[in-house]
C-alpha cells in the first residue's frame, strides 16, 4: 500500500528530527527540527483523515509557537557554545528521572491494547464538522473553560510584559 | 485522473511563474508610468522580454556566500520561500468542472473541506524561509530585516484570519469550492463584507511585504532588509516569491470575496461546459489581474509606514474592528434565522 510508505517515511522523518533536535549542537538547529517533527506528526494526522486537527497542529505549533521559539532563540544569540558541564548529581538526577519516565512509558503502553486503524480513511473524527460537534454539544462547558484559562493566561503574559508598575 | 491532476499541477505551477514574471514587468512599466518615463522598453517589443534578460542576468551573476553563514540554512532560506509560495494555489478552484470524453474533471487540485485553513497554514509557515535566510546570513541588518519581517507577518496574520471567520460564518463551510458557490451570479461577498474585505485586502500587503508595508526591505534604514548577503539566483528566489504571493494573494482575495470564477449573467450566455469553463476561468483571471493591479498602483503611490506606525494599525485598528465585523455577522445570521 502506497499509504504505508508514507507512514514508514514520516515515522522516520519524525523519529530522526526529534532526535536531531536533542543532538544538534545550535539551539537554532534544535528548533527548526522541532518543527520538521510538527510537521511528520502533521503528516500522521492527515493519514488519520484528521485534516482539521493537522492542519490546526501545524497552524499552532508550527506556524505559531515554533516561530516565537526562533525569534526568542535568534534574539538571545544561544549561538555561542556557553553551556557549563553539568555536576554529576544534576546528570545522575536527570538519569533517574528518564528512566522513572521510560518506565511509566512501558507500563501504560503494555496495558494499552494495541490495534491497527481499521479503515482509516473512513474515519470521521478529525473533520470539522464532526470536532465541532463534539466539542460544542457534548463538551461545551470543559471547552468554554478552557478557553477561559487561554484568555487568563494570555492576559496574565500582557500584564507581566508591561514595564510600568500597576 | 492522476494524469489529469499532474498536467493541471504543472499547469498552475507554469502559469504562477509566468505570471510572476510578466508581473515584473508591468510592475516597472508602470512605476515608469507613475514617474513619467517609459519603463524598460530595450529588449524586444515594448520590453517584453525583459523578464528573461532579468532571469538570465539573475542566474549568470557572481554567487557569493559570506564565510561565517550557516551554509545549510542560507541556502534553505530562499528555496523554503519559493517552496512556500508556490503551495497555495493548491486549494483555489481556478474554474467550473471541464468534461473531458465524458469524464468531468475537476479545476481544482484539492477540494479540502478545509481549504481556508490550509490557507491560513501556509502563511503562517511563510515566515521561515524570510527567517532562516535573515538569520543564516550572519548580518546584523539581515537580522533586524527578518525579525522585522516576521513580527510583521505574525501581527497581519490575526486580523486577516479574523476576517475570514465573517465569511466562513456566512458561508457555513471552509472549503473554498463551496464558499465561490455560495457566490453566484452577482451575489459576490464584497457586497455583504466589505469591512472584512478592507481588512483582508491591507493584511495581504502586509504578508506579501509589499509597500507601504514593505519595511523588511527598508533601504533606508536596512540596506536591503533579510536579503542583504543573497545574491545571484537566491536573491532573484526571494524577489520573485514576492510576485508569486502577489498573484495567489490575488487569487485568494478574487475567490473569497469577489465571486471566484463567477460573473453576472453567466447563465444567459449558453455556452457548452467546457468553454463555459473556459469563459470563467479567463473572467477569474482577469479578476487578479486587478488586484495585481491594486498592489502595483498602492506601491507607487503611498509612501511607507513607520514600524510603530504598522504595528500600531495591525493591534489596534485591525484586529478590533475584525473583532466587530465578527460580532456583528454573528448578530445578523442570527437575526435572520
Amino acid at each position: 500500500m502506497f499509504t504505508n510508505y508514507i507512514f514508514y517515511f514520516l515515522s522516520a522523518l519524525a523519529l530522526y528530527s526529534g532526535v536531531m533536535m536533542l543532538l544538534s549542537k545550535k539551539p537554532i538547529h534544535s528548533v527548526l527540527f522541532l518543527t520538521l517533527t510538527f510537521f511528520a506528526i502533521g503528516g500522521h494526522y492527515i493519514l488519520l483523515n484528521a485534516q482539521f486537527l493537522a492542519i490546526v497542529h501545524i497552524i499552532v505549533y508550527a506556524g505559531a509557537i515554533m516561530v516565537l521559539f526562533l525569534f526568542t532563540v535568534m534574539l538571545l544569540n544561544l549561538n555561542k557554545d556557553e553551556r557549563s558541564p553539568k555536576p554529576v548529581w544534576v546528570k545522575g538526577a536527570a538519569i533517574i528521572a528518564g528512566a522513572m519516565l521510560g518506565m511509566v512509558l512501558i507500563g501504560v503502553f503494555r496495558g494499552y491494547d494495541l490495534h491497527l486503524v481499521q479503515h482509516p480513511m473512513e474515519s470521521q473524527i478529525g473533520l470539522v464538522k464532526e470536532l465541532g460537534r463534539i466539542l460544542y454539544r457534548d463538551y461545551m462547558l470543559p471547552f468554554e473553560i478552557s478557553s477561559i484559562l487561554f484568555l487568563t493566561a494570555m492576559v496574565g503574559a500582557v500584564l507581566l510584559g508591561k514595564k510600568e508598575q500597576i | 485522473m492522476i494524469l489529469f491532476k499532474t498536467i493541471f499541477a504543472s499547469a498552475v505551477l507554469l502559469l504562477s511563474l509566468v505570471v510572476a514574471m510578466y508581473s515584473t514587468l508591468i510592475e516597472r512599466k508602470m512605476a515608469g508610468f507613475f514617474q513619467d518615463r517609459l519603463g524598460p522598453d530595450r529588449a524586444g517589443p515594448w520590453g517584453i522580454f525583459q523578464p528573461l534578460a532579468d532571469g538570465i542576468k539573475l542566474f549568470f551573476k557572481e554567487e557569493f556566500m559570506p564565510n561565517t553563514a550557516d551554509k545549510f540554512l542560507y541556502i534553505l532560506g530562499p528555496s523554503l520561500t519559493m517552496l512556500i509560495a508556490c503551495l497555495t494555489s493548491a486549494v483555489i478552484p481556478w474554474g467550473p468542472d471541464i468534461v473531458i470524453n465524458g469524464q468531468t474533471y475537476s479545476l481544482q487540485m484539492a477540494d479540502v473541506n478545509i481549504g481556508i485553513l490550509y490557507i491560513f497554514a501556509i502563511v503562517s509557515i511563510g515566515v521561515y524561509g524570510i527567517m532562516i535566510g535573515g538569520w543564516a546570513s550572519n548580518n546584523k541588518y539581515a537580522l533586524l530585516g527578518a525579525v522585522r519581517a516576521s513580527s510583521q507577518m505574525i501581527s497581519y496574520e490575526l486580523a486577516m484570519s479574523l476576517s475570514i471567520i465573517a465569511i466562513v460564518m456566512m458561508t457555513g463551510s471552509l472549503s473554498m469550492r463551496d464558499i465561490v458557490n455560495q457566490q453566484q451570479g452577482f451575489n459576490w461577498n464584497i457586497w455583504y463584507q466589505p469591512l472584512a474585505f478592507l481588512i483582508f485586502l491591507i493584511c495581504a500587503f502586509a504578508e506579501t511585504n509589499r509597500s507601504p508595508f514593505d519595511l523588511p526591505e527598508c533601504e533606508t534604514e536596512l540596506v536591503g532588509g533579510y536579503h542583504t548577503e543573497y545574491s545571484s539566483m537566491k536573491l532573484g528566489f526571494y524577489l520573485f516569491s514576492e510576485y508569486i504571493n502577489m498573484f495567489i494573494s490575488g487569487a485568494v482575495m478574487a475567490t473569497l470575496f469577489l465571486g471566484g470564477y463567477h460573473f453576472p449573467f453567466i447563465d444567459k450566455l449558453g455556452l457548452s461546459p467546457n468553454a463555459f469553463a473556459f469563459v470563467s476561468f479567463l473572467v477569474f483571471f482577469a479578476k487578479i489581474t486587478f488586484f495585481g493591479f491594486i498592489f502595483m498602483w498602492v506601491r507607487w503611490t503611498l509612501p511607507r509606514f513607520r514600524y510603530d506606525q504598522l504595528m500600531r494599525l495591525g493591534w489596534k485598528a485591525l484586529i478590533p474592528l475584525a473583532i466587530l465585523n465578527v460580532l456583528i455577522t454573528g448578530v445578523v445570521i442570527l437575526l435572520n434565522q
